[in-house]
């Protein structure tokens, strides 16, 4: 098969949504046994053109061909039919079902009486995952298995499904670190047997490792394509924000000061009752971040989750200062100085059906001079919130917008812009960049390293090891819910902390 | 979107009631007489929208803080009998302070009885949906025991005793006055809901109950007092009609009453203003009823019928968008499913 051949050719694509032009006459071109990297920023329309190409959304204009030939996309099957498979941000998969039955549905191969022939979809499953060396285990069942696991049955799926185009939308940002290298090793396989591949994402180290071509698309339209071998992360970077942008933060070193949280051999239980954090000890001056390194799940949700007050102390003690925080509430914490960035930001951080206004007071709502004797104070949340909005630079049409609408990114500055206002003493962020874009990523470090310099002191917890490397004073790497190694960030390279964290041990 | 909920029932009414082999035309005439054509139908009209108001908020105000109280007619029963007793137990005081009283009385029977499915929820995480449901048997007959055997008069009819007039609330005009006590609490728990911070936290616990603990707010602590707030405004629509209407507590007067409040609620998209004229509604079809078979002959129940339509409309947004363009409910169902 010449490997210069297009798989699938998408010519002045466009597609509006009310008065936003999500996509502005696109043009892709993906060639058989190729990854192709579609990167941009959120809501630069990657999503839309992939949902265009699957027949999810239907264009307003503009042709695809697919080997060759104009095809009409009008729903995923039409898709299907023609070789294109899609793996989705969210699975589609069915919790309760074995991988092989996830796999075979919707196409099972049945005996005469036209009964599901399981120990032959099984079979087949298997020749598959052989041919394309993606292990999965045929009979566990779909909801047991880890993220990245689950990730490989979808791929599975759209290869039973005969798929030579296979789009994956933001792959990567569900994974841990070592899930990513595994699947960046399986788009590579897939695409020496002549798949062509159709990756999106914001991660640009990603992009340079695996893609052959590289098409960058800002504000819904393309704005270059190019390969890794004539770019590097900072050129790829200035494409995408169309401004040169500071990947890593610069930062004085540290001066820290006195012991702002204490963490003294603290056990805490997960929500099924397992020991999640093991008799873990920290401490975080003034002044100074302290990076938890380490794999997700590793007991690093519920260590934030306790030092905030939002789940029980199973053993050990927490300080803020001098007061210790066993007993109290989130308030009571909140009221101590302590901020927090969570983890998920749609699920904590924000009531998205809440204005823009209402979010960024969501921590102090109930104070003067946004509340006087529990009656709401509209014009002091306006004035403060526009107040917010422009020194944190937060893109939303109005103040009473509902916070669901906006960007991945402004959504995270908007809680930023709530946290860092909070005359903190200790800010707790828990993966404060995942899933934003790289404008929004360098403010959000930016503001962390001036808070710290202004004496804040920073629990950073993030599942991205450079976050860790460039922001970090001291870092402390987690496994199992114990902190293996302590210590400052200039002792620890990049290659010692990912042994650790993988495997609990320091020793090589 | 109710409005046309309203009018597509209206019109299905009018095809069934043809089909009945009457004239739609006499009996929504009929129906409109019945209700609004003058003071004394529309006194009417009012006095059977007051309860509805009542309960219609309590199920609307329970929504907003995510929670579906099914315990209205439980809610309703108990306030309606406590006022009861209290307007006929307690002599000898003025008006000014007997009435008030009793209403009051009625309010906090159903605040602790509604509290009860807050507290279940808070603490054992029982669903209260369940719980209210349950709790409504166990609030019919133990009213019912109250009724008959501790506060019963005299007689063989199983009812409480007149209230002292001191504890009526009076007409203004042909017109309820405790309906227009309805519309003032309304008005109050669209501003409580609205303009506080109490209120704040409880649309932020209905929105996103995860967020509303990270931010600080007790989710526990709103899980029952919204609850037991919501208990609180359905049993002042029985205690308003003890007071207002009956003139006592007896079994079975006020049986349904409670639920028409998740249709009232439903139809009023949860917003509390919205209940005084979705409870107008209902009234009104409630009070024409009778003279739409009286005039034209239909069976009463055709109200039911329209009001069970408009409730089916309503509460299948999509039914009603392919009735106005199939087109808009294509698009609808995309974006829904694919927002990114």
């Amino acid at each position: 098969m010449p490997s210069n051949t297009l798989a699938l050719e998408a010519t002045g694509i466009s597609k509006t949504f009310g008065s936003v032009k999500a996509n502005d006459q696109i043009t892709l071109e993906v060639k058989k046994g190729k990854i192709h990297a579609l990167l941009g920023e959120n809501g630069a329309g990657k999503s839309t053109l992939v949902n265009i190409l699957f027949g999810l959304y239907k264009a307003d204009s503009g042709v695809v061909k697919v080997n060759g030939k104009a095809v009409e996309l009008g729903r995923p099957k039409d898709a299907i039919d023609r070789g294109i498979g899609m793996v989705h941000q969210h699975f589609q998969l069915v919790p309760i079902l074995t991988v092989a039955e996830n796999i075979v549905l919707g196409n099972e191969p049945a005996n005469k009486a036209n009964v599901i022939d399981i120990e032959n979809a099984k079979e087949k499953v298997r020749e598959l995952a052989e041919k394309y060396q993606l292990e999965v285990d045929t009979e566990a069942t779909v909801e047991d298995l880890p993220v990245g696991t689950q990730q490989r049955v979808e791929i599975l799926r759209s290869l039973y499904r005969k798929a030579d185009i296979l789009i994956l939308d933001e792959p990567t940002a569900v994974l841990t670190p070592q899930e990513t290298d595994h699947l960046l090793q399986v788009l590579k396989k897939l695409a020496s047997q002549g798949v062509a591949v159709i990756f999106i994402t914001h991660k640009l180290r990603e992009v340079l490792e695996v893609a052959d071509e590289v098409t960058v698309m800002r504000n819904g339209q393309v704005v270059g394509s190019t390969t890794p071998s004539e770019t590097d992360e900072s050129g790829l970077a200035e494409m995408m924000v169309g401004r040169s942008v500071v990947l890593r933060v610069s930062k004085e070193a540290s001066s820290p000061d006195e012991t702002v949280l204490t963490v003294r051999n603290l056990s805490v239980k997960d929500d099924r009752k397992l020991l999640a954090v093991n008799d873990l000890s920290l401490e975080v001056r003034s002044g100074e971040i302290f990076g938890i390194a380490g794999v997700e799940g590793n007991g690093q949700r519920e260590l934030v989750e306790t030092i905030t007050g939002l789940r029980n102390i199973n053993a050990g003690e927490i300080f803020i200062g001098e007061t210790s925080i066993t007993e109290f509430s989130p308030r009571q914490i909140s009221e101590l100085g302590v901020a927090h960035i969570p983890e998920d930001r749609e699920k904590h951080g924000l009531i998205g059906s809440h204005s823009v206004a209402d979010n960024l007071i969501l921590n102090r709502y109930y104070k003067s001079p946004f509340s006087n004797r529990g009656i709401r104070q509209q014009k002091a949340i306006a004035s403060y919130a526009k107040e917010m909005v422009e020194k944190f630079d937060i893109r939303t049409p109005s103040i009473e917008t509902p916070s669901s609408s906006l960007s991945g990114g402004n959504k995270q500055k908007a809680i930023a812009a709530r946290e860092f206002s909070h005359n903190a003493r200790l800010l707790v962020a828990s993966q404060p960049t995942r899933g934003i874009d790289v404008g929004s990523i360098e403010f959000v470090h930016q503001q962390l390293i001036k808070q710290r310099d202004q004496g804040l002191a920073v629990l950073l917890v993030s599942a991205e090891l450079d976050e860790i490397l460039s922001l970090s004073d001291r870092i402390g790497v987690i496994y199992r819910g114990q902190l293996i190694v302590t210590a400052n960030a200039a002792d620890l390279d990049r290659n010692r902390i990912g042994r650790i964290m993988t495997t609990g041990s320091d020793i090589t | 979107m109710p409005i046309f909920a309203v009018a597509l029932a209206i019109a299905t009414g009018a095809i069934i009631i043809a089909l009945s082999g009457s004239s739609p035309v006499d009996a929504y005439k009929a129906l409109i007489e019945g209700s609004l054509s003058d003071s004394k139908s529309i006194g009417r009209t009012l006095e059977k929208a007051t309860p509805l108001v009542m309960g219609g908020l309590a199920v609307a105000f329970a929504f907003k803080a995510g929670l579906f109280n099914i315990g209205g007619q439980g809610q309703l029963v108990f306030g309606a009998l406590i006022a009861g007793a209290v307007g006929y137990g307690i002599t000898g005081l003025p008006w000014i302070i007997h009435t008030p009283l009793a209403l009051l009385a009625g309010a906090i029977a159903g605040a602790m009885w509604g509290a009860i499915p807050g507290i279940l929820k808070a603490s054992r995480g029982a669903h209260e949906v369940i719980t209210t449901i349950m709790l409504n048997f166990v609030a019919l007959n133990m009213t019912d025991w109250l009724a008959s055997k501790v506060w019963r008069e005299e007689g063989v009819i199983v009812r409480t005793p007149h209230i002292e007039s001191s504890a009526e609330i009076p007409r203004w005009g042909e017109l309820p006055t405790g309906f227009f006590l309805a519309v003032v609490i309304a008005f109050a728990c669209w501003y409580l809901l609205r303009s506080t911070t109490f209120g704040f936290e409880i649309k932020s616990v209905g929105l996103n109950p995860n967020a509303a603990s990270y931010a600080g707010i007790s989710v526990k602590k709103i899980i029952i007092m919204t609850m037991s707030i919501s208990g609180l405004l359905a049993a002042l629509g029985g205690a308003i009609e003890t007071q207002g209407v009956v003139g006592r507590y007896e079994p079975g007067f006020n049986a349904g009453l409670g639920f028409e409040g998740i249709t009232i609620a439903l139809l009023a998209r949860t917003h509390p203003l919205a209940v005084i004229p979705a409870a107008v509604l209902i009234g009104a079809m409630e009070a024409g009823g009778s003279m739409m078979q009286f005039k034209a002959d239909v069976s009463p129940e055709i109200t039911d019928i329209i009001q069970a339509l408009i409730l089916i409309f309503v509460a299948t947004p999509l039914v009603v968008r392919w009735f106005l363009s199939q087109k808009e409910a294509n698009e609808l169902s995309v974006s829904t499913t694919w927002g990114s």
